[in-house]
């Protein structure tokens, strides 16, 4: 036997697991840089006023982000009205009787769609929404993160009711209970914490999304309710106070960043933990 | 009697849901329509010579899109650059090489990472990367390898360089968690097969590799299509200028960041119409590049399924 080519194989099988192994170290270095950059930055700039008060105008220190808050809300909001309504019955329909061509096709078109860039999404709203009422609105800025939303929801929708055991369903039909009705009134109950945190997931990415905002939704300083006009939100908010040339609204952007970054990762930890409870190792 | 009403019941049910669905699939084309109707003047002024046109000027109603087209390209391959070893890299890690209690965490953390959203890194990007970029890394870059087109010029920091790594770690978590996808539904017979023939783990990984390459591609694909249209971390730190420079230490622009810097301050008809063009363009090469990989992902997985 050569020895001299085995322990050469040996230390190139090595070499190459190392390699790998340091990839995955090069790869979680920015998850932790930003994690902790975003903390350290961001938390010193949180206090009670920060969620309460009001931008100052120009050229004043404090004040708060309340307005863009309320803001992320609303618009996820609408955007859950326009969105979720389409994302659940597509997501009932996939799994109960998606198992056609047509069905096929649908699903192929949910993950195409969810490979559109949001700006490519945020434009179109502008055309269907901001043109025909001449007016930036939360509104469009709703539509926009409703179709952001309906991929994720939608294949999370079928996954959580696919999980269902086939079981529920005999079961429901051998009693006579017509199927539209076993489908709404005990698979769908028996599903919906699974797609309760898939619409979460769905919500948490919405809610980062600046994009499809910044010529929808726009932005607005004031405090405003009002989905017919301009709207503040927390992304569009962090994306004015970091272009910003005052330190005082940079130190603001890591502190709404902070709040947005840690709202998403609590969804995405309960999501986590909630699937994998639930329906065991299903879900990867 | 009873039974008619049972099957009216499921027929209105069904046909609701499947209308739903229908929404769903009808949306693309209805994008796609609206897009098209949108950019009708700018496709008939401009036609073909909008893609090469490098004059972008807001004054004198004139638009070229090549600068913004050339600054994805670059940014996009740059980032597939980085990012492409190292996400096989983990995708190996992922699949092949570690055990179970280290495999989840890593990978939920490498998931983490793809929920930050852009602007987010946008701000590191413009506080933290593009500060280093400019202080430590382009200074040396352009000291020793500036007998290289691509790193010559003076060290701004904002640039194709900061673009190209902010897009590589954003892509990163999407190419190695379906690549590691890919490489976990191949079989395990491959694996035994070639480790029974006296093979290293290297070796058998190779066979695994060579087995998965067109998911692997798949998978860059996809990755490719997210860097292409994704927007604010790019357009925080590229430097938005639309100017062609060969090197990677210039500022730049790219499709994305073009039509969120200028949409909303769009003056004329024509000037929204070409913006609006250029989002039609991103959405047929995303589409384009997703369709393509989706069916590699999809003929792949299935097929090692029924193996």
């Amino acid at each position: 036997m050569d020895f001299k080519k085995y322990n050469w194989r040996k230390i190139k099988s090595t070499t190459m697991t190392a390699l790998s192994i340091m990839s995955v170290v090069i790869a979680v270095i920015p998850l932790f840089l930003i994690f902790f950059y975003t903390l350290a930055q961001g938390i010193s700039s949180l206090n009670v006023d920060f969620f309460i008060n009001m931008p100052k105008p120009v050229g004043e220190t404090g004040g708060g982000m309340a307005n863009a808050l309320m803001g992320t809300a609303i618009l996820i909001g609408l955007g859950c009205l326009f969105g979720l309504p389409i994302s659940i019955f597509a997501g009932i329909y996939l799994a109960e009787y998606g198992n056609n061509p047509f069905g096929q096709i649908v699903r192929f078109f949910t993950d195409v769609l969810s490979g559109v860039p949001s700006i490519v999404i945020g434009v179109v709203a502008y055309i269907l929404v901001v043109v025909p009422m001449k007016q930036y609105s939360a509104l469009a800025g709703g539509v926009a993160l409703g179709i952001l939303m309906i991929p994720t929801a939608t294949r999370t929708t079928e996954e959580m009711i696919k999980l269902v055991p086939q079981s529920y369903r005999e079961a429901a039909l051998a009693i006579g209970i017509p199927q539209w009705k076993a489908t709404l009134r005990i698979i769908l109950p028996t599903a919906l914490k699974g797609i309760m945190t898939g619409v979460l997931l769905a919500i948490a990415r919405a809610a980062g999304e600046t994009a499809p905002l910044i010529f929808t939704a726009l932005g607005n300083r004031f405090w405003s309710t009002d989905i017919f006009h301009p709207m503040a939100s927390l992304t569009v908010f962090i994306y004015d106070y970091a272009k910003a040339p005052f330190e005082d609204w940079n130190r603001q952007a890591w502190g709404a960043a902070f709040v947005l970054i840690v709202l998403i990762f609590i969804v995405n930890i309960t999501f986590r933990f909630v699937t994998r409870g639930r329906y065991g190792d299903h879900q990867n | 009697m009873r039974q008619t009403n049972i099957n009216t019941g499921d027929r209105i049910f069904k046909n609701t849901t499947m209308f739903f669905a229908f929404i769903v699939f009808g949306l693309v084309f209805l994008m796609a329509y609206e897009m098209i109707r949108g950019s009708e003047l700018s496709l008939q002024k401009f036609g073909w010579n909008f893609l090469t046109g490098t004059v972008w000027d807001p004054v004198a109603d004139v638009y070229g899109a090549l600068p913004y087209i050339f600054g994805t390209l670059t940014s996009s391959f740059l980032a597939m650059l980085l990012a492409l070893p190292l996400s096989i890299g983990i995708a190996i890690f992922l699949s092949e090489l570690a055990p179970q209690w280290i495999e989840r965490p890593v990978s939920f953390l490498v998931e983490l990472l793809a929920a930050i959203p852009s602007i987010v890194y946008g701000l590191w990007g413009i506080f933290v990367l593009v500060p280093w970029l400019r202080i430590s890394v382009e200074p040396l870059l352009s000291d020793n390898l500036s007998f290289l087109p691509f790193f010559r010029g003076s060290p701004y920091g904002f640039g194709m360089l900061a673009a190209g790594i902010i897009l590589a770690i954003m892509i990163l978590p999407i190419i190695s968690s379906i690549s590691r996808d890919v490489l976990r539904a191949i079989p395990n017979s491959q694996r035994e097969a070639a480790l029974a023939l006296g093979a290293t783990k290297w070796e058998a990984t190779k066979i695994i590799l060579a087995d998965g390459k067109s998911g692997i591609l798949g998978a860059a694909l996809l990755g490719l299509g997210r860097a292409v249209g994704e927007t604010m971390a790019v357009t925080m730190v590229i430097g938005n200028r639309p100017e062609i420079s060969a090197s990677l230490l210039d500022p730049g622009h790219s499709m994305a960041s073009v039509i969120a810097n200028e949409f909303a301050e769009a003056t004329t008809d024509l000037y929204t119409s070409s913006l609006i063009e250029i989002a039609l363009i991103l959405f047929a090469v995303t589409i384009i590049l997703n369709v393509i990989a989706r069916l590699i992902v999809w003929s792949i997985t299935k097929k090692f399924k029924t193996i």
